[in-house]
C-alpha cells in the first residue's frame, strides 16, 4: 500500500521525467534535423516542469500578494523558469536558422544523407 | 494529474509522427497543455510566458523553417534499439532516484523554508510590488534578467547573421520574415 502511495506522491515527477526521455530519445534516434529541434524543445519544456512541480503547496494560491490569501506557493522557480523559456527560444531560433542555412548547402535535412554527400565530396 | 497523462500521450504521439507539419502542430498542442499544467501548478507568470512563446512564437518560427526548407515529409525510420536502450536505463535510474524526493505539495518541504518565505514576506515593504514574481525578477535578480537579455541579442544576432547571408547568396531569393 505505501509503495501505491509513494508513487502517486510523486506521480508528476515520473511524467516529467517520461517526458524528458522522450525527448532524449527523438534528439538520439531521428535523423530529421527540425524534428530533432523539436525533441530538444521537449527536453527543455520537462525540465521547466521538473523546477516549477516542487513550488507548489497544495491548498496555496500563485504567489501575488493580497490580504485575503495566507499561502503562496514558492515564487523563486517560477521567476528561474521565465528566464529559462525566453532563453529557450533564443536557442530554438538559432538551431532552426542553422537548419535554414544546412538545407541550403545540402539540399536536405536528413542527418545521414548529409554524412553521405560528405564521405562522397 | 490527467493534464499530465495527456501531455504523456501527446508526446508519444509526437515521436510516432512522420509529418513535419505534424509534428509541429502537436508540438503547439504540447506548449498549450503544458501552459495548462504551469497554471494549476500556481506558476500564472510561466503559464502566460508558455503560452505565448511556447505556443505562439516558435510554431510561427517551426513553420517559417518549414516554409524555407521545403520539406514537409521525413523520411522512414525504424525503432532503433540503442537509443532506445538508452532512454528507458536512463529514464528508469532517474524515477528510481525520483522516489526519494520529498512528496509533491507539502508546505514542510525543504524548498519552501530556505529564501522564498523571506521574498513572500518583504516584497511589499522592500520594493511595494505585489506580484511577488516580478518583484524578484526585476528587483532581487536584476542581473539574472540582464544576463538573459544579453543571451538573447547574441542569438537574434546569430539568426539574423545566418539568414542574411543566405540571402545575399540568393539561390532561392525569399525574404524571410524576421522572428
Amino acid at each position: 500500500m505505501s509503495a501505491v502511495r509513494t508513487f502517486i506522491e510523486h506521480y508528476n515527477y515520473v511524467i516529467t521525467i517520461l517526458l524528458m526521455m522522450a525527448g532524449l530519445y527523438i534528439v538520439v534516434a531521428r535523423g530529421n534535423m527540425v524534428k530533432k529541434l523539436v525533441g530538444l524543445s521537449i527536453f527543455q519544456t520537462s525540465v521547466y516542469l521538473l523546477y516549477i512541480e516542487p513550488g507548489k503547496i497544495l491548498g496555496a494560491t500563485a504567489p501575488i500578494l493580497d490580504p485575503a490569501f495566507k499561502v503562496y506557493s514558492n515564487p523563486l522557480p517560477h521567476v528561474l523558469i521565465l528566464t529559462a523559456i525566453v532563453v529557450g527560444i533564443a536557442t530554438v531560433a538559432l538551431g532552426l536558422a542553422l537548419v535554414v542555412r544546412i538545407n541550403e548547402a545540402y539540399g536536405t535535412v536528413e542527418e545521414d544523407e548529409i554524412f553521405e554527400r560528405d564521405r562522397d565530396a | 494529474m490527467a493534464l499530465l497523462t495527456l501531455l504523456a500521450v501527446v508526446t508519444v504521439a509526437i515521436i510516432m509522427q512522420r509529418s513535419l507539419f505534424g509534428v509541429v502542430v502537436l508540438f503547439s498542442i504540447y506548449s498549450f497543455l503544458m501552459a495548462s499544467v504551469m497554471m494549476v501548478l500556481d506558476a500564472v507568470d510561466v503559464a502566460m510566458t508558455e503560452a505565448s512563446v511556447g505556443a505562439g512564437v516558435s510554431t510561427v518560427i517551426f513553420l517559417a523553417t518549414l516554409h524555407l526548407i521545403k520539406t514537409t515529409e521525413m523520411r522512414q525510420v525504424n525503432v532503433k534499439l540503442a537509443p532506445m536502450l538508452l532512454s528507458v536505463v536512463t529514464g528508469g535510474a532517474l524515477i528510481w532516484g525520483s522516489m526519494i524526493l520529498p512528496p509533491f505539495g507539502r508546505a514542510s518541504n525543504p524548498i519552501h523554508q530556505h529564501v522564498a518565505p523571506h521574498y513572500l514576506e518583504n516584497s511589499i515593504k522592500e520594493t511595494t510590488v505585489p506580484n511577488v514574481v516580478t518583484s524578484v525578477l526585476a528587483d532581487y535578480r536584476g542581473f539574472d534578467t540582464l544576463g538573459e537579455t544579453t543571451v538573447i541579442f547574441t542569438a537574434g544576432i546569430g539568426v539574423l547573421l545566418l539568414l542574411r547571408g543566405a540571402r545575399r547568396r540568393g539561390r532561392n531569393g525569399e525574404d524571410r520574415d524576421a522572428s
